[in-house]
């Protein structure tokens, strides 16, 4: 299976074929509703964001509590649709590989391929088995929003699927 | 007349949530396996392996088997011959508040859907009570995710939309849901009442044994056939495709008014935690 290295470069992107089942090691920034939220609402008032879009992954997870001893608790995917409002702003800041679970709306994917972003999804409702592929957690944003604050992991041979390409080719459809 | 403490009572309710969010009933799992068995394509199959790894994990390591640790749901049957002296309401949120505390799930209620300001505790709960003879107290927990329950719905069909109406709308509900809702799920539908008295009956046929049927003959024949139209769909597991969209369908009846079909389908994500004891 193929790894892709975090951040990622040009070529690693245009390389995933949507369906392709990959893991990814390094370095990957977690996102949900309240994070993207203000991430939009400092682009709004031209401040600087607390996480570099270019080259970067984003995750959409809000982990449970990590336990003593622990680095994270159960930390899989939540519903990608639920950011599509969001997503379509950063992609034209520059983010362009988002991971989470389900299908993206019509206009998500419209903005998707006009920036040549890519779409991965990792299986739901499997956060204890992912939670062993996080190899450190630290808090580098709103840590007031508890597990919607924004964590950055690094991982080691995550598991996910492409589901839509920089093409565009969507696996749902 | 059995008096029943309050400190046993909140201890009970949270053990059971604290002990739900590890693992799943072994006949769910087991209904897990043998849809992995089934399937012939190998994302559907992988997909399928990594939920039962992810199970045995979560069950030896105690981490929650999914981080949305949910909305904490009670259903109280409680005896006639039981005599509690507390308010039931602020006991079982007690409860709720020390499980998710103390038990490290996520805290994933907001005191207000505009607002959106956390309330830190996971509380409240959402709380069914009930009366039954005898001198117990039956309680069932489940700690209900957002990701199935936001893809659940109800509607108020023309009593001439019939048996046809209601299959068409679960499985428009199943193909709209498509791997938003993690599957394979479970589909507790209910058909009947009012408007609040069919998502009341949809959420407690979610409840029932993944392996019975439905008392009632018409109930019954309508699971079977929603069961094998729904895995027709080939939806599949997280919705890549396969033969494994649906573990189990349980319809929960009602009598309702001549001008009246209401219909709801409560969906239950492949992670469906739930627990019971007596007191």
């Amino acid at each position: 299976m193929k790894t892709i290295h975090l951040p990622f470069t040009e070529q690693d992107l245009l390389n995933l074929k949507s369906g392709e089942e990959i893991l990814l090691s390094g370095v990957l920034f977690t996102a949900r509703d309240a994070a993207h939220k203000r991430l939009v609402e400092s682009l709004d008032k031209n401040e600087k964001l607390p996480i570099d879009l270019i080259g970067n992954a984003v995750y959409y997870v809000g982990p449970t509590p990590a336990q003593p001893g622990q680095i994270i608790g159960s930390c899989g995917p939540t519903s990608s649709y639920r950011m599509d409002p969001y997503s379509m702003i950063l992609m034209r800041k520059g983010l362009r590989l988002m991971l989470g679970k389900g299908d993206r709306g019509s206009a998500f994917q419209e903005v998707l391929k006009e920036t040549k972003s890519v779409y991965l999804i990792t299986v739901g409702g499997i956060g204890a088995l992912l939670s062993k592929c996080v190899k450190s957690a630290r808090v580098v944003a709103y840590p007031e929003l508890g597990a919607e604050a924004i964590y950055e992991l690094v991982i080691e041979d995550f598991p996910a699927i492409v589901m839509i390409d920089s093409t565009g080719l969507n696996v749902f459809e | 007349m059995r008096v029943i403490e309050r400190a046993l009572f909140v201890k009970a309710i949270q053990e059971l949530l604290m002990d739900s969010a590890f693992h799943l009933d072994k006949k769910i799992l087991d209904k897990i396996k043998e849809g992995m068995k089934q399937e012939e394509k190998l994302l559907p199959k992988n997909i399928l392996k990594y939920i039962i790894d992810n199970h045995d994990i979560a069950e030896n390591e105690h981490i929650p088997l999914c981080q949305d640790t949910g909305v904490a749901v009670v259903y109280l049957s409680i005896g006639n011959e039981v005599f509690l002296d507390f308010l039931i309401e602020d006991a079982v949120n007690e409860a709720v508040a020390k499980a998710y505390t103390e038990g490290y799930l996520r805290k994933s209620v907001i005191r207000h859907p505009l607002d959106r300001v956390n309330t830190s505790d996971n509380t409240p709960a959402i709380l069914h009570v009930k009366q039954a003879l005898g001198d117990k107290i039956e309680i069932h927990v489940a700690p209900k995710g957002a990701g199935s329950e936001n893809m659940s719905r109800m509607v108020m069909l023309p009593p001439s939309a019939g048996k046809q109406g209601i299959i068409d709308f679960v499985l428009e509900t199943v193909t709209l849901a498509g791997g938003k809702a993690c599957p394979p799920i479970i589909l507790g539908i209910g058909i009947g009442g009012n408007f609040e008295k069919v998502t009341d009956i949809a959420k407690e046929a979610l409840f029932r044994s993944i392996d019975d049927h439905a008392n009632n003959p018409i109930d019954a024949q309508l699971e079977k056939e929603l069961y094998d139209a729904v895995n027709k769909l080939h939806v599949g597991p997280m919705g890549l495709g396969g033969e494994t969209t649906c573990l189990a369908v349980k319809v929960n009846s009602y009598p309702c008014h001549i001008a009246s079909l209401p219909v709801a389908v409560n969906i239950q994500c492949h992670a469906a935690r739930k627990n019971q004891a007596v007191l």
